[in-house]
């Protein structure tokens, strides 16, 4: 039972702590509720949880927050849920007397925490999901996204695809709303750089059930110069493994949101896609010395390289301490007004969550996949800071309920 | 011309592989009449396995021998549940061994998961067949030519093995009439497990073939089982020709059908399946199922009216419920708020499959329809919490009366499925239909008005509409109407002649039943604050199905105690282990062999015996 004895060590841990917390004379712990995936995607949130373990440990090693109290943090599995999770959130909240929450994968479920959060007036850090909607329709007071949305990430590849020569593009997404609004983001905002540019053909298969067969050749008859991929996962795999097969991708330019992503790439192994722009996270090869600190303390905790989970989980609870320190306290309100402009050190360089929509400014790497010892990696790759790819204040004050 | 081709190829290939899985679960269903849920899971493991050994051993014969092996292991799995669960449950009420499959479902998806871990596995491709051949100008992959050979060949030697073998003909037999093949001699318990074996081992080469098309990964098991249903209802129970002329048609529809409607991919094989039941009762190739003369189906229980000792213990219920808020913290209301919605719906779901006689796979439709019946005021219209409770029956009901009204016309499994199909509809609709429904990422916002907010006021709502409904149910079931219903189940030939119209009357509780449904989940939507398109997906259905199997479906208590079991475990596990999916599973499996009647199933038979 890897999760009793998981629990029992933090348990332990955590009483270690505050009993010499309790000795320095110092003040009961704060407690952060902590919502994910971890049964629904142990590939993802995983890493994630190392993430966060790792900078709650370090956080408390150096004396926690606000003078002297720990971090404490009590996690929970959302069982992929929506109403599973708001039902933890408020176990957390009235039992477990919470002071803050974070954590989420899935954009409805990052959704549907946050308007608990909003109505249990929590401050809510959403950590992984991408729906645009979190920050912009949907955003509250209390609630704050780490990761890069869906518009920056499809913004960021913009950029590179606008570069390319080709006219005829066609897509292929997910059939639901993290597909869709990649689509329809990556198309504006193309067309706007590329009037030239037409769409020729799309495919929407379902989510996890993609028949790659029939998909990569239907896409094929467009005959598209480029291809738009939102896929991922194991539907990924398929549709590389048709592709490549049937040669759909030879004299075709690729461009891929998230593929570069150790969690997507890794299992590709020697089949990742060569010359895909994607964008990602290239852990091996990035040498500033923030990375190289948060690389060196993962690898030597855990045994295993980060993946982007484990960035955007360490980031997230770093985030949290910090706005705990500025605000002076652990009080919904304070902590919520810290958090806007708050500005945090994080492993990819400083990012800051924005005021006037609580998105942090991370960014991504982009840059091509090429596939070297048998396995693909990123190469001529570059970060893009998420501050210079999220759209006028104009469009983001339209969109956000004040 | 060329690409028609290729696409049609591409389809037949898809098709072969779904029918390798269908086929088994046609067969297992033919024989045992077991609703295999663990079907998907033996196909994920036989994926497993294959990865892992073709990994190991490389080359020609290192392939071949893994799917083999998969194979064979998985068939062995198979002869493991038999053995050890489901004999043991022959003798339960229809569809009772679900229960089982489904506690294997989850404790195969911990055990996968701490065997080959969470990363997807991409596995080798098969030897000698990685490249493509040119067909009219366009190349196609190899392997897949492979794939759409073995379709028809193993269709050809299950028609031999079930034609022209002793065994297939005792298998027939033992299909056709139980009781007469164990009089003449016949070791049917063993005839089962072998049939165990023989579809479970269809389950794992299915999945072996896979390895070199797809990633390994942890959620082949659902993925997959729904389909696999679909193609075994469509082509006919039992029906294995049936099953592969499905497959075939399913595959074509798919791939040609992304040509010219791209969205359609979430829906396209429900509406398929609808249209085929609505116009061909018994699938394609089926026949009207013969009643199976066998110990398990025996007559169904009477139900009585509450003793006044039973009318006793509900009231006390009722009065200890009523006090709870006083004992009871925030949290352990909010649970509690749930396990009263989860036994309305439940008990709306038992009101049709125990005195209706029509199962249900596609509950959750109408439970999720009241909910997006209150959401969508809320969002469209900003009504407060009382219109949007009047909306939620209100629009469940509309729904099951249209969805009923195709679904009474069917028994049986294929009723069941006809349900699921609509159910798959409705949510397809919720989770596309972005403008108003919001899509996926729902609606949210549909908070209690200000008077209903404190977590007692809303609990006491809650407990009023739900102990309301309850009692409601049961009292219709003991009006005329309620008898009729029941005529109708047991007999619908002397029911028709003593002048009751089954179908308006099955129609009409039908229609009940949704809308009851349908006020927990308006209710549901207000205790979370947000509803979307999950709240009408498959697994609630089960949800709901384990919930009334468990508590024993011949019974009237029997929803009442499953959704509080089934709830309280399920949110307990959740807080305390990471694994709460094995241990939830193995609870469901010792629940089931401890009590193969359901839970209140056995306190009453053991009230009868004293």
């Amino acid at each position: 039972m890897q999760g009793l004895k998981r629990t029992f060590r933090a348990a332990v841990a955590s009483a270690a702590l505050s009993l010499t917390a309790l000795s320095a004379g110092a003040a009961e712990p704060v407690r952060i509720g902590e919502i994910n995936s971890y049964t629904g995607l142990p590939a993802f949130t995983i890493p994630y949880r190392q993430g966060w373990e790792l900078a709650v440990e370090e956080i408390n090693d150096k004396g926690g927050v606000l003078g002297g109290r720990m971090l404490e943090v009590i996690s929970r599995d959302d069982a992929g849920k929506p109403d599973d999770a708001v039902r933890v959130a408020n176990e957390l909240v009235s039992n477990e007397k919470v002071d803050i929450l974070a954590g989420t994968y899935f954009s409805h479920i990052g959704l549907a925490v946050s308007d608990y959060a909003l109505r249990s007036k929590k401050v809510f850090v959403a950590a992984e999901p991408l729906t645009d909607a979190i920050t912009w329709d949907k955003g509250n007071r209390y609630t704050f996204r780490l990761r890069p949305s869906t518009y920056m990430q499809a913004a960021m590849l913009v950029d590179r695809a606008a570069a390319l020569p080709a006219k005829r593009w066609a897509t292929v997404a997910p059939n639901y709303e993290y597909g869709q609004s990649a689509v329809a983001v990556f198309k504006q905002l193309l067309k706007a750089k590329r009037p030239d540019v037409e769409f020729v053909g799309e495919q929407w298969p379902a989510q996890g059930k993609i028949d790659a067969g029939s998909t990569v050749q239907a896409l094929a008859a467009s005959q598209p110069e480029a291809i738009f991929n939102v896929t991922f996962g194991p539907d990924l795999a398929k549709f590389v493994r048709e592709g490549t097969t049937r040669g759909v991708f030879d004299g075709v330019s690729v461009v891929s949101l998230l593929t570069g992503e150790p969690e997507y790439l890794d299992p590709l192994k020697g089949e990742a896609p060569d010359g895909w722009i994607v964008t990602g996270y290239p852990w091996d090869q990035i040498d500033t010395p923030a990375h190289k600190a948060f690389l060196d303390a993962y690898q030597a905790r855990f045994k295993d390289y980060p993946r982007l989970g484990s960035i955007v989980g360490y980031t997230t609870f770093k985030a949290i301490a910090a706005a705990v320190d500025k605000a002076g306290s652990t009080d919904s309100e304070k902590v919520a007004d810290a958090f806007k402009g708050l500005k945090v050190e994080s492993p990819f360089g400083g990012i800051e969550f924005r005021a006037i929509d609580h998105q942090a400014t991370m960014g991504a790497y982009v840059g091509s996949i090429a596939v070297k010892d048998g396995k693909g990696a990123m190469t001529d790759w570059a970060y893009s800071d998420g501050a210079d790819y999220l759209p006028s204040d104009e469009v983001v004050l339209k969109r956000r309920p004040q | 011309m060329g690409f028609y081709v290729v696409q049609c190829l591409s389809g037949l290939a898809q098709a072969s592989s779904l029918f390798l899985v269908a086929a088994g679960l046609s067969i297992i269903f033919g024989v045992t009449r077991i609703v295999n849920f663990a079907h998907g899971s033996f196909y994920m493991v036989g994926a497993y396995i294959a990865v892992t050994l073709a990994e190991r051993w490389a080359g020609g014969f290192g392939f071949w021998g893994a799917v083999a092996i998969a194979a064979f292991g998985t068939g062995l799995l198979g002869v493991v549940l038999e053995m050890l669960v489901l004999r043991r449950l022959y003798r339960s009420p229809e569809l009772f061994q679900l229960l089982a499959t489904f506690g294997v479902v989850l404790i195969v998806q911990d055990a996968a998961l701490a065997i080959w871990g969470p990363e997807d596995l991409l596995g080798p491709r098969a030897p000698g067949l990685e490249g493509v051949v040119r067909i009219l100008g366009r190349p196609f992959p190899k392997y897949e030519l492979l794939l759409i050979a073995l379709g028809p060949l193993v269709l050809g030697l299950l028609w031999l093995l079930f034609n022209r073998t002793r065994w297939g003909t005792l298998v027939r037999a033992a299909t056709q009439d139980r009781e007469m093949t164990a009089a003449l001699g016949i070791n049917q318990t063993w005839l089962f497990t072998s049939v165990l074996f023989l579809g479970s081992l269809l389950a794992g080469l299915g999945g072996a073939l896979q390895i070199p098309r797809e990633a390994v990964n942890l959620h082949m098991d659902i993925n997959i089982v729904v389909e696999a249903f679909v193609v075994v209802v469509v082509g006919g129970m039992g029906s294995v020709g049936g099953a592969f002329l499905a497959a075939v048609l399913i595959g074509q529809l798919q791939a040609f059908g992304i040509l010219i409607f791209p969205q359609i991919t979430l829906v396209i094989v429900f509406l398929f399946m609808a249209v085929v039941l609505v116009v061909r009762p018994h699938g394609l190739l089926g026949r009207p199922q013969a009643l199976a003369r066998a110990a398990g189906n025996q007559q169904e229980p009477l139900l009585r009216p509450a003793t006044p000792a039973g009318r006793l213990v509900g009231a006390a219920l009722l009065a200890v419920l009523a006090l709870l808020p006083a004992l009871a913290g925030d949290y352990a209301l909010t649970v509690l708020t749930e396990i009263l919605i989860l036994t309305l719906f439940a008990a709306s779901l038992h009101f049709i499959m125990g005195p209706g006689g029509m199962i249900s796979f596609g509950h959750a439709a109408y439970f999720g329809l009241g909910a997006y019946g209150a959401g969508l005021l809320v969002k469209h219209f900003a009504a407060g919490m009382l219109p949007g409770l009047v909306a939620a029956p209100l629009l469940a009901a509309g729904g099951a009366l249209l969805f009923g009204w195709f679904c009474v016309r069917l028994s049986g499994v294929y009723l069941a499925m006809l349900t699921l199909a609509f159910a798959q509809i409705t949510w397809s609709v919720a989770f596309q239909w972005q403008a108003v429904t919001g899509g996926d990422n729902g609606i949210l916002g549909v908070w209690p008005d200000g008077w209903a907010s404190p977590r007692w006021v809303f609990y006491y709502l809650t407990l009023a509409c739900c102990a309301g409904g309850v009692l409601m149910l049961r009292r219709i079931i003991f009006s005329p109407f309620g008898y009729a219903l029941r005529a109708g189940r047991d007999s619908p030939l002397r029911a028709d002649a003593v002048g009751i119209d089954v179908r308006r009357i099955q129609w009409l509780a039908f229609t009940l039943a949704g809308t009851f449904a349908g006020l927990g989940g308006g209710l549901y939507a207000y205790a979370k604050g947000s509803v979307f398109p999950n709240l009408m997906a498959i697994p609630r259905s089960v949800d709901a199905l384990v919930m009334v199997l468990l508590g024993g479906v011949q019974t009237l208590t029997g929803p009442v105690v499953g959704a509080a079991v089934f709830h309280t475990l399920n949110t307990e596990m959740v807080r305390h282990t990471e694994y709460w999916r094995l241990l939830l599973g193995v609870s469901i499996i010792v629940l089931v062999l401890v009590f193969p009647m359901g839970i209140a199933g056995a306190f009453r038979r053991r009230e009868r015996a004293a």
